[in-house]
């Protein structure tokens, strides 16, 4: 899979976007993770490393404490990844709307004509 | 001139459906759709990119396949399937595998033209085999977003599609 790929399977699960809208809004710890979701500890401890992997969080160490902090960038980069693929679409449907206007106006492209 | 726009909403919880207006007959838009020498003329690839495989067998069973070749590197992508329901000029239905996949699985596509006033309504449903693919495709991370990429993503989600 290409980073791509893990951000958006990171990313398809309900509990890990919360987490990250969560996480957006300051760092916090597993603990203070766990209590607005009805999930044990151990159960977000591995949506953060799935979140992890996917650079989508990164967690440094504060004396005993180890917070979550959301990485930007790496949410801005599929961001970006969905913009390119929005704009793909765009540009096929506005071309097929000029082909459909000439097929109309009789002027049809002949089968050698591309 | 006036264009249309694109309509895109997820469906129960494997599917997508995007939703398009075009200004002309469904029996020409039927043909654009599947007509290679058409096809080609609007199934664009990303900047650099160009159609330059594109086969069609328009028959129950019958297979088809695109590839897109970037004009300077060499490098291709590719997608292809079966169709398993063609009913002219209104349904298509057929199956859909990207070579390098970015989602898990494949998808059935299925395409409904509905004609009124000379206005076709391009309507393409996409079942993915899991609920996961379908979220990984919509990206509806932006669903319950905050901070500002989620409500970038947000505003994405209103035009962004897939076939």
């Amino acid at each position: 899979m290409s980073d791509l790929d893990t951000t958006f399977t990171a990313l398809a699960d309900p509990t890990r976007r919360a987490i990250l809208a969560r996480l957006a809004s300051g760092e916090a710890t597993v603990m203070e993770l766990s209590e607005p979701f009805t999930l044990s500890q151990p159960a977000i401890s591995k949506h953060l490393k799935v979140l992890q992997k996917a650079g989508l969080i990164t967690r440094s160490r504060d004396g005993t404490r180890r917070p979550c902090r959301i990485q930007p960038e790496t949410l801005a980069q599929a961001t970006h990844w969905l913009e390119e693929f929005r704009k793909l679409w765009d540009a096929r449907f506005r071309a097929l709307d000029d082909l459909l206007d000439d097929m109309k106006a009789g002027h049809e492209p002949g089968p050698r004509d591309h | 001139m006036y264009r249309h726009t694109l309509e895109v909403a997820p469906k129960g919880e494997r599917e997508l459906v995007m939703t398009r207006r075009f200004d002309a007959p469904r029996a020409l838009v039927f043909r654009a759709l599947t007509e290679p020498h058409l096809v080609k003329r609007w199934l664009l690839g990303p900047d650099g990119w160009i159609l330059s495989v594109c086969e069609i067998d328009l028959q129950v069973d019958g297979a088809y396949r695109y590839v897109w070749t970037h004009a300077e590197r060499g490098e291709e992508m590719g997608m292809g399937g079966r169709y398993l329901e063609i009913e002219r000029p209104d349904l298509i239905v057929h199956t859909e595998q990207f070579d390098m996949s970015w989602y898990p699985g494949s998808a059935i596509v299925t395409t409904r033209l509905t004609e009124a006033a000379g206005v076709t309504t391009f309507e393409i449903t996409i079942t993915y085999e899991s609920a996961e693919a379908r979220d990984i495709v919509a990206a509806s991370p932006m669903r319950e977003g905050a901070g500002a990429s989620y409500d970038r993503l947000d505003s994405l989600l209103a035009g962004l599609a897939t076939v």
